[in-house]
């Protein structure tokens, strides 16, 4: 009943200062609920209600013999749908923070749909946790995986070689799987195009060794702690801000034209000179923004328009440059008509709207994919309808290899050619990962169908170091 | 299509701005998502009951839309428990920001006998009946959630936009995969969508946004005395609906509440932080989930938010 307040000595060097989005995927049985349980628990992100009620039901469960102890594998135990039919349902957001960071972790599951959820986590993820079992080294699941994150360019990859506590701390076993690793890496590009980079730990998730605190037991082992790379990895976020090509799709007008904020105008908002202010609001996907900057106004069916931008506001506040990911209001010297589904971007870094699109799908639906098939397609703040022409093949996610196909069905991943029923300012995905992807969404139930990836045209200038 | 424009990534020799806070990026991705929902929705509406989560929404809401009024009224579902300072400062907020309240009233499906008291006492899950006939009523084809996933496993499952059938009801093995920052809402007739922008944000995120930004709270989520008596392993406060058994015994005690609900189901925890700079630091240092600590509604059973959302629940 009482909340004890023990004040930690320095609470206010102590608190996070930046946020870090990571996700978990493994295959069945290696150990990715205890790992996940593991960091939740080691961080003292698990309360202690919570940790009664996990301690409770081991105990009715008989977890760990005569020895006793705690399932970390509960703590992330789910809904009761799915206890109730042994599975998991989808992906589960987790939180926890240390004196670095705050973290969000997307729990992807590993075996049901699999790549369903490994698209839906990786999609938003700075780094991605792909877990082996020390015992069974690299399977073909582990393949599929990180052609997953490869295709989905996720910045850091981390290959936690769990159970290294079963293989006796064996650093030759250890060294086998990761040169296997290394091989399917460098099969991929991850890790040697520039864009990812791919690290390897060896861990034990239920003792905990090299999890959050570097292990004695593997002593050949002499890099950092899982947590510890958690925490010094550069987000997305960062090296997208320092990109120079500015995005900012327009989400809506602000332009109260006299309905002012009473709040505001009480805390002294001069009316008269916000009685014509008109201002575009969105979120800055990548680069960065100075007043004064030339920018491009990119509308479907128009060439690009130039103009200056005069003023970026937040909330009351007038700043001189914002970043990605940042929400603002941006303020041009020119009075054109921009609406939400436009685009602002710094002046001649874009290339033309196009009604071609050439893409990578990740098919989430039971419904397969059709030659001919009517879909519609959702990029940045526009919504458009689009025909299917042509599906060019699937991925074999084992053997990276494209083979022929004229349907896609759950959980493939294969190219297609759309078209759009309006140009789109496409971007290769490679290079842009919010302006690059979109989404394949059913006109008849609204539901979404795929994640797609912008690739460039056939036979414009492409990387075919691997197929996808 | 094939300039060499796009094809590298070049990076900015000037500096950015050093990276955002986590506050700050939880912050931006919220009013991404108001504004997103406000864009592409017909009519929505926010659910507010004067409780700091949803404070903190309507605060995102101002930011976002500014120097514009927030383009939405303000639903709220009274379970006629409810403590009056709640009321009054949820009436308060609304006249500030010149908000239109809508309001649901648990107490009026009662007295027209289409929902029955339970024998528990608390109104909290009875809350469902009027939120669905408001949202048919009023035909809002969005409603704003506080709701965060660390609150509790179902809502840890749960999408930023949910989507809702025509009964209200969540169905957790058909929600639609959540991309990047693409959110679908697409919708048919008589369906409707739950947006809870702040998922991503913790309890404690929530108090050090309250102190940065200095929102004001009703006065019960800070330390003060009041007449409580013990049940269930929680103090409940004493007030017309919530009378003490005789064999419960009245004292006084300083206190305050992490979450503010019905009279009937929310307990205080005793307490000495008078400020919201005291508060972050309790919650910091805090060794039990505030829903575990103080709500009645939640201990029903190990599914109950589970089970509620299905029926929909907030």
């Amino acid at each position: 009943m009482t909340t004890e307040a023990v004040l930690p000595a320095d609470l206010e060097t102590a608190l996070p200062t930046t946020l870090f989005r990571f996700a978990t995927a493994g295959s069945v049985d290696d150990g990715k609920s205890t790992l996940v349980g593991r960091l939740l628990h080691d961080s003292k992100a698990i309360l202690a209600d919570q940790l009664d009620a996990v301690a409770r039901t081991s105990a009715d469960r008989g977890f760990g013999g005569d020895k006793g102890g705690i399932d970390l594998a509960l703590l992330t135990d789910g809904l009761r749908a799915e206890r109730e039919q042994g599975i998991t349902i989808d992906v589960a957001y987790r939180y926890f923070a240390t004196d670095q960071r705050s973290f969000i972790l997307a729990d992807c599951p590993g075996h049901v749909q699999y790549t369903k959820n490994t698209v839906t986590g990786a999609s938003t993820a700075d780094a991605v946790v792909v877990l082996i079992d020390a015992r069974k080294g690299v399977l073909e699941q582990t393949r599929r995986h990180l052609s997953v994150l490869q295709l989905l360019r996720v910045a850091h990859v981390i290959v936690a070689v769990n159970k290294i506590d079963l293989v006796d701390f064996s650093e030759s076993v250890f060294r086998g799987i990761e040169a296997d690793v290394q091989q399917v890496g460098r099969e991929l590009g991850l890790g040697s195009d520039g864009i990812s980079d791919l690290l390897v730990i060896p861990v034990s998730a239920l003792d905990g060794d090299n999890v959050v605190e570097r292990s004695e037991r593997t002593p050949w082992y002499t890099g950092p702690a899982l947590l510890e790379v958690l925490e010094t990895l550069p987000a997305a976020d960062e090296l997208e801000s320092h990109l120079e090509s500015f995005r900012f799709p327009v989400q809506l007008v602000v332009r109260p034209q006299g309905a002012l904020a009473p709040d505001a105008v009480a805390a002294g908002l001069d009316v008269e000179a916000y009685r014509d202010y008109r201002a575009y609001a969105g979120q800055i996907t990548e680069g960065s923004v100075k007043v004064g900057d030339q920018v491009s106004v990119l509308t479907p069916g128009q060439s690009p328009r130039t103009t200056t931008v005069v003023g970026i506001d937040f909330a009351g506040a007038s700043l001189q440059e914002a970043a990605a990911p940042q929400s603002v209001a941006i303020r041009l010297a020119d009075e054109f008509d921009v609406a939400r589904g436009d685009t602002i971007a710094a002046a001649g870094t874009v290339r033309e709207a196009s009604a071609d699109l050439y893409a990578a799908l990740c098919w989430l639906s039971p419904k397969p994919l059709r030659e001919g098939q009517k879909v519609l397609v959702k990029h940045g703040t526009r919504t458009v309808q689009a025909m299917v022409r042509s599906v060019s093949g699937k991925l074999d996610l084992a053997t990276f290899k494209l083979e022929g196909a004229s349907s896609l069905e759950l959980n493939d991943i294969g190219h297609a050619q759309l078209r759009l029923a309006a140009p789109l300012p496409l971007e290769n995905y490679l290079h842009h990962r919010r302006t690059g992807a979109f989404l394949v969404i059913d006109p008849l139930d609204g539901n979404t169908l795929a994640a797609g990836l912008v690739k460039d045209h056939p036979g414009d200038h492409e990387d075919e170091r691997y197929s996808i | 299509m094939s300039t060499s424009l796009t094809e590298e990534t070049k990076v900015t020799d000037a500096a950015v701005s050093t990276r955002l806070s986590s506050l700050d990026t939880l912050e931006s991705e919220a009013i991404h998502i108001i504004r997103e929902v406000v864009a592409e929705f017909e009519k929505p509406a926010l659910l507010f009951s004067g409780g700091k989560d949803s404070v903190v929404m309507l605060h995102l809401a101002t930011k976002a839309f500014w120097p514009g009024k927030v383009p939405f009224p303000v639903l709220h579902v009274d379970t006629g428990h409810n403590f009056p300072e709640v009321i009054d400062f949820r009436d308060r907020t609304v006249e500030r920001l010149g908000l239109k309240l809508v309001v649901g009233s648990v107490q009026e499906f009662i007295d027209r006998g289409e929902l029955a008291e339970r024998a528990d006492g608390t109104r909290n899950p009875l809350q469902t009946v009027p939120l669905l006939d408001a949202i048919q009523q009023n035909r809002f084809d969005a409603v704003f959630g506080g709701g965060r996933r660390d609150e509790d496993k179902a809502r840890a499952k749960e999408r930023i936009l949910s989507l809702r059938d025509e009964f209200g009801q969540w169905d957790p093995r058909n929600q639609r995969p959540e991309l990047w920052n693409l959110y679908n809402g697409r919708h048919t007739v008589g369906q409707h969508v739950r947006a809870f922008p702040i998922s991503n944000w913790t309890e404690l995120d929530i108090w050090r946004y309250i102190e940065r930004e200095n929102i004001e709270l009703p006065g019960l989520y800070y330390a003060h005395e009041r007449e409580v008596f013990a049940r269930d392993g929680m103090w409940r406060a004493v007030g017309e609906v919530s009378q003490p058994r005789p064999d419960e015994q009245v004292i006084t005690k300083t206190v305050r509440y992490r979450t503010v609900g019905d009279m009937s189901c929310t307990g205080a925890v005793e307490s000495n932080a008078y400020t919201v700079s005291d508060v972050v630091v309790e919650v910091a240092a805090s060794t039990l989930t505030e829903r575990g600590a103080t709500r009645a509604d939640d201990r029903i059973s190990e599914a109950a938010m589970e089970d509620r959302k299905k029926d929909g629940y907030f």
